[in-house]
């Protein structure tokens, strides 16, 4: 049966991995082509890589990270973060990235979902998406972007819904609510998405524990869960958060 | 040695040339039969669409050349959309195929809670003895991105079976071409293994 998919994220600025709570506060971690090489040995089933990168002049530098990635490790991996154009995408999966991830710039211009999966097809059109509790959207979510800066006036279901038809494969939907808390997954957002898609989810923002992954595979319907600091600061590795899921019931690749 | 890979405008080749440079083959990259007729051995890869697929092929004048090469008896290895292709037909598109091996491809099912594509890691039962699965553990896991499953008539050497709401194959072998229906390219440790003994096989 498929395997539930454990995703390491490396938050990349101008070719170093970084990692903020919310965004801000960043603090260089290393190298993201040897960071990348690590998770690969530890059995992580896939990487996204998010360039927060704030001048469109160094992207030069991404790519570059994307191409000696992709020439060491043998996993696939999603690249985000600034993707604007058709060409930007076509860069980064001509460097060697399975998938792009379109965020803020796929809410001002949806078209380049359409375009992107046009072009590479929907398993390589990934939509992040940023949301927020909010008791007067439909769903009880909303859109933000700029890192949870900026609200839009989208509801996140419908958002999802739109991308989906629009041609994404998948939906990472990171809490905006739940971001650098370690407390736990947005339970009831991936359930909602999960649940009303046919395409998977990828749960994103809070992870502290192997259990807080645990539930959001099980009872939060996801189809992997992506972890950051969990795993950047050692305090635990890929295996050993697989080992806890793998007792627990949880189908992963070893 | 070196390895043919063959570009018909079916999906992106750089993990395969990245494989191969890791395992350290010399390749070439073409869609032009005339350069793909030196070569040792060929990896037939794809992405998207079978009736498009073999409208490239045929553009190129591929179709005609794959034949002859698997009839020469030089090793090919089929990967996805390559492995559905080799057989005689495709329900996607209801595309007429290479038939170079008897069978079909039919759209997967899905289910509740099955979702097509069927896409991410599985594990594959190894139906077999062969040296193209040689050293690598039974049931381990490989990357899929597909939505049409492979059914290759009772005759054919089945490889590898996995299950996504029914059990259905994912390698087959007739004399010397092979098929992955899943990427080895980018299936880690075990996935560059099978191609190292695709590199090896000497059917």
């Amino acid at each position: 049966m498929l395997q539930k998919r454990v995703i390491v994220c490396l938050d990349v600025k101008e070719g170093r991995t970084t990692k903020g709570i919310q965004f801000e506060n960043n603090v260089d971690l290393g190298d993201p082509v040897e960071m990348a090489e690590q998770y690969y040995r530890q059995g992580v089933d896939e990487l996204v890589f998010y360039d927060i990168t704030a001048s469109a002049e160094k992207r030069g530098i991404l790519i570059d990270v994307v191409r000696r990635v992709a020439e060491r490790i043998f996993i696939p991996f999603c690249v985000g973060g600034g993707l604007a154009t058709a060409d930007d995408i076509r860069a980064v999966i001509l460097a060697g990235a399975e998938k792009v991830s379109l965020n803020s710039q796929a809410v001002k211009n949806p078209d380049l979902i359409r375009q992107g999966a046009r072009m590479y097809g929907s398993q390589s059109i990934v939509l992040g998406m940023d949301a927020l509790r909010d008791a007067a959207m439909p769903s009880g979510y909303r859109v933000v972007i700029h890192g949870g800066r900026t609200k839009t006036d989208l509801d996140a279901l419908e958002w999802a819904r739109k991308a989906y038809e629009l041609g994404a494969g998948e939906v990472v939907l990171n809490s905006i609510d739940a971001d650098g808390t370690k407390t736990g997954y947005e339970l009831p957002l991936t359930r909602l998405i999960g649940e009303a898609l046919p395409i998977p989810v990828v749960a994103s923002g809070g992870a502290g524990t192997p259990e807080h992954l645990r539930a959001v595979l099980q009872e939060g319907k996801a189809d992997a869960a992506l972890v950051a600091s969990m795993v950047h600061y050692g305090t635990y590795d890929v295996r050993t958060i697989k080992d806890y899921l793998a007792a627990h019931g949880v189908a992963v690749r070893r | 040695m070196t390895v043919g890979i063959v570009d018909y405008d079916a999906g992106n080749l750089t993990s395969v040339e990245n494989a191969l440079r890791h395992l350290g083959y010399q390749w070439i990259v073409s869609g032009d039969p005339k350069a793909l007729q030196g070569t040792d051995r060929l990896i037939f890869p794809g992405d998207g669409h079978a009736a498009t697929s073999m409208e490239n092929l045929r553009a190129r004048g591929l179709d005609r050349f794959l034949t002859d090469y698997v009839a020469g008896g030089r090793p090919v290895l089929g990967i996805c959309v390559g492995s559905q292709i080799v057989l005689e037909s495709s329900q996607e598109g209801a595309a007429q195929c290479l038939g170079l091996i008897p069978g079909t491809c039919l759209k997967l099912p899905g289910g509740p809670g099955l979702k097509v594509p069927h896409m991410g890691w599985n594990s594959v039962h190894f139906e077999a003895a062969h040296p193209l699965t040689a050293g690598i553990p039974q049931d381990s896991s490989f990357y899929f991105v597909h939505s049409y499953y492979t059914v290759p008539a009772p005759s054919v050497t089945v490889l590898g079976t996995t299950e996504h709401g029914l059990r259905f194959v994912v390698g087959f072998v007739k004399e010397n071409l092979a098929t992955w229906q899943f990427h080895p390219e980018k299936s880690g440790e075990v996935g560059l293994r099978l191609v190292d003994n695709f590199l090896k096989w000497r059917p």
